[in-house]
């Protein structure tokens, strides 16, 4: 078998997938193995069937892979929708009487009735935790670590709870360690010290070293975890948390806060966002900064809630009614999701300025492991001043950037108005001061340029083919473009995708060949580059089925085409 | 009467002559002159409309934000900085009718906000359309054979809905507002101040007169901190009900209730990021 293994997980919704997916990467964390871990679902709270796909390997991913090694089954009806990503090679771990038979002839089969070793533990509910013993014996990890966890997470529960817990996971091991192809990979020291972490987390710590104290959201998946986390670390971080009535209060709350000079965060997904036009114009024409964490899900409308896309592009490129600038940032990976995030405050508050942080699903529900880092690179400074008398709101300068002060921070009055203003803030309807007040804040691109985040060149950029990516495609075409392993290609990945950087011409016309991968229908970066460069990109990768790309499938296509 | 609040210098005013806006905007003024709030704590967020341009046409520090949004705005800058004075103001259109779901959760909230609501029952600046409390059967240049439906109740929905202040004054008796006024800033928590205003150029209806006929002021014997006496009073058969209806001085506000400002009152603007922190909580795992 190769490097890399998969390992996926099938049960119903309330079996606790999403437990075992944590316990194990923590296992594998102390182990000392690369993984990434990432989670389908439907959009209900019982029933149906939701996967959990874990990665294990010698090198760093960031991916979704539709091959299976070890299918483990906790629940009826996992096989049929998956049958496609099943090989001869798949071992199928589960009880007998969930798999219908043509699968037991099909497929290899190793033998474990969950439920059982769950009664004989003590309870069926402890299903999950036999298939987290089942998982560390594949593994050939020491559960001791994971039984002391088991009696910290039910001391609180009773003694009863942590003895029958802790007997499934010692059955669940000892019959891990009968399968007869366990996976045996060579530790690395470095990844224990790694930061265990999914989108969301990075999205939530880079909003904190971002000076963020204040959050708001209307629940809405999939960008709800960076409020519950931020909500659990109120007290401990001095965080205002609230939840708002709907998303047009989340963004006034937001501004109001920017307003009297916090550094106040929105997140939302696309049907929210869309009710955010409004607030987000405001933000606009009164220069009030504003940070939007946007996870996108595909749409329109409803669309598939706790599914993956990257439709919203558009949507954020050109949203309120207007014209104003803002920044549209789109991190790719764990790392960027954090950095860009901490970024986004720090030039939100410089340039008063709109920044949009474009997530998804797929990147916000997937785990690995963060390389630590050092906080002492990051400086923290406010970019209002202590009020002194005639302080205009608007003053014109050469930047486009006029100093901001705050309520209850010295002289002075901060007047804001969502009406035309004079530098003083009183509203105007004068043609002159209206066109110059017009260029003042369509300047602040121009001053904020030297800070643009440039795509990033992966390979040579005097290439054959060149694959264009954004936010969460950057990790399975990284990993396409090793197992392709064709010399003179490369990848283009764009941190930022509005403004588009400076660089994306040049970098597009360095290559012979040019192909943009995007998990959407209507390749909106791919005419986003056309519109502003005048390059038309050769060809399009397109998704939409609400999933993630897979590596394979991105092999197959690109592989086509060179 | 002068005071700090006067707007410096030679300005244009948007209002119509006689409007009650210009009493409103002196009772206003007036009172925060005479309060003991240091002027550069106090925050005026407006919505849209010509009620919402009040803070234009004073020296303050303000928020004009959009038409029914002044609330969350004003919540938003009350939680970030506890120590500021905060006004949400605007008319019955921006508070009832495209804001009314911020109304409703203003109140469940409690911010210690004064919520001033200039009620004219017709929009003004759209030039003479129905109002939420429009009166069933004004005729409109939109509602051409009157309005059918029933007028929205403020007073009455902030009562049942808990609200911890709730008041009822007129433009045209600028003393007594000023009164009404001061204790709703005063009040620690969400305030509503409900002012009946004329509309001299588009409700021919409810006129200054009208008012007058058409309301009675509270007397001693109300007993303000009586929730069921005070939904009572709102109305004595036609007439509405003048002065401070209810009022409950025990309800924490809600930024004092924030697990935010447990450990310190500090406005947020005065916060850094805790790298230390968040470095042991990015390496704790979960």
């Amino acid at each position: 078998m190769s490097d890399h293994y998969s390992i996926v997980i099938s049960g119903e919704a309330g079996q606790g997938l999403r437990t075992i997916e944590k316990l194990i990467d923590q296992a594998l964390k102390r182990a000392g193995y690369h993984f990434f871990s990432t989670s389908e679902f439907m959009s209900r709270i019982r029933g149906g069937n939701n996967t959990v796909e874990i990665r294990i390997g010698n090198s760093p991913m960031f991916a979704f892979v539709d091959r299976i090694d070890y299918l483990l089954v906790l629940a009826d009806g996992a096989i049929r929708r998956l049958e496609g990503r099943l090989s001869p090679d798949t071992l199928i771990i589960g009880d007998r009487s969930s798999i219908q038979r043509k699968y037991q002839r099909q497929y290899d089969l190793h033998p474990v009735s969950l439920r059982d070793l769950a009664d004989q533990a003590g309870h069926r509910i402890t299903m999950n935790t036999v298939a987290l013993g089942i998982l560390l014996g594949l593994l050939n990890l020491d559960p001791r670590p994971e039984l002391r966890k088991i009696k910290r997470i039910f001391a609180s529960k009773g003694k009863k709870l942590v003895d029958i817990n802790s007997m499934a996971l010692k059955l669940g091991q000892r019959e891990g360690l009968r399968i007869p192809r366990r996976i045996s990979l060579t530790p690395q020291e470095s990844i224990k010290k790694g930061w265990l972490a999914d989108g969301t987390r990075a999205v939530t710590a880079g909003a904190l070293t971002g000076g963020c104290h204040f959050v708001t959201a209307y629940p809405m998946s999939p960008s709800t975890g960076v409020i519950t986390r931020m909500s659990e670390l109120a007290d401990e971080f001095g965080l205002v948390v609230e939840q708002a009535e709907d998303e047009i209060a989340a963004i006034n709350l937001s501004i109001g806060a920017w307003y009297a000079g916090a550094r106040a965060l929105v997140t939302t997904s696309g049907g929210g966002f869309s009710l955010m036009q409004e607030g987000i114009s405001l933000a606009g024409i009164t220069e009030t900064p504003a940070v939007i964490h946007l996870g996108q899900r595909p749409g329109p409308a409803t669309g598939m809630p706790t599914r993956t896309e990257q439709a919203d592009l558009n949507l954020a490129v050109y949203s309120g009614h207007g014209e104003f600038p803002r920044l549209v940032l789109s991190p790719g990976n764990l790392h960027d999701a954090f950095h860009l995030t901490r970024r986004a405050f720090e030039l939100a508050d410089r340039y008063r300025m709109i920044v949009i942080i474009l997530t998804d699903q797929f990147l916000l529900d997937s785990i690995s492991l963060l390389n630590p880092f050092n906080f002492s690179g990051f400086s923290y400074q406010n970019h209002f001043r202590e009020g002194r008398p005639h302080h205009p709101t608007y003053r014109f300068t050469d930047s486009g950037i006029s100093p901001r002060i705050v309520p209850g921070h010295g002289e002075g009055f901060q007047m804001v108005d969502s009406h035309e203003h004079d530098p003083w803030g009183r509203l105007t309807e004068d043609p002159d001061l209206r066109r110059r007040m017009v260029d003042k804040r369509m300047r602040k691109l121009d001053a904020m340029a030297g800070e643009f985040l440039q795509p990033e060149v992966i390979g040579s950029p005097d290439c054959d083919t060149l694959v264009i990516g954004w936010g969460s495609t950057f990790g399975p075409i990284l990993e396409a473009l090793e197992r392709l392993n064709a010399p003179r290609t490369a990848c283009a990945y764009f941190r930022q995708v509005y403004p588009l950087p400076e660089s994306t011409a040049g970098i597009l016309n360095r290559a012979k060949q040019t192909v943009v991968v995007e998990n959407n229908a209507g390749g909106q970066l791919s005419r986003l580059i056309r519109q502003e460069t005048g390059i038309a990109t050769d060809r399009k990768i397109l998704q939409y089925d609400g999933r993630p790309f897979s590596v394979e499938s991105l092999v197959n296509q690109i592989g086509r085409i060179l | 009467m002068k005071t700090r609040y006067d707007r410096p210098g030679r300005f244009d005013i948007n209002w119509c002559p006689g409007c009650g806006n210009f009493n409103i905007l002196k009772a206003l003024r007036e009172t925060l002159h005479t309060l003991e709030i240091p002027q550069k704590n106090v925050v005026i967020v407006s919505g849209i409309g010509q009620a919402a341009k009040t803070p234009q046409y004073m020296q303050v520090h303000y928020f004009n934000g959009l038409h029914g949004r002044a609330l969350p705005v004003a919540t938003g800058v009350k939680a970030a900085n506890p120590h500021l004075t905060v006004i949400a103001q605007g008319g019955d259109g921006d508070m009832y009718g495209e804001g009314g779901n911020h109304f409703l959760h203003a109140i469940r909230r409690n911010p210690d906000i004064t919520n001033i609501v200039h009620n004219n029952m017709v929009y003004g600046l759209t030039k003479g359309q129905a109002s939420p409390t429009s009166r069933e059967g004004l005729v409109t240049p939109l509602q051409v054979d009157g309005v059918i439906s029933r007028p929205f109740e403020p007073l009455a929905v902030a009562l049942t809905q808990g609200a911890s202040f709730v008041a009822r004054g007129f433009s045209q008796d600028v003393p007594e507002l000023k009164k009404i006024l001061a204790a709703a800033i005063r009040h620690r928590g969400y305030a509503l101040v409900d002012i009946l205003q004329p509309c001299v150029t588009f409700n021919r209806v409810n006129t200054a007169q009208w008012f007058r006929e058409h309301s009675y002021y509270l007397d001693e014997n109300h007993d303000p901190t009586d929730p069921d006496q005070a939904l009572q009073k709102i109305r004595n058969g036609s007439k509405m009900a003048l002065g401070i209806l209810f009022r409950d001085s025990d309800r924490f506000p809600f930024e004092d209730r924030l697990p935010g400002y447990r450990k310190t009152g500090k406005p947020l603007f005065q916060r850094k990021p805790a790298y230390g922190r968040i470095k042991k909580y990015l390496a704790g795992g979960w």
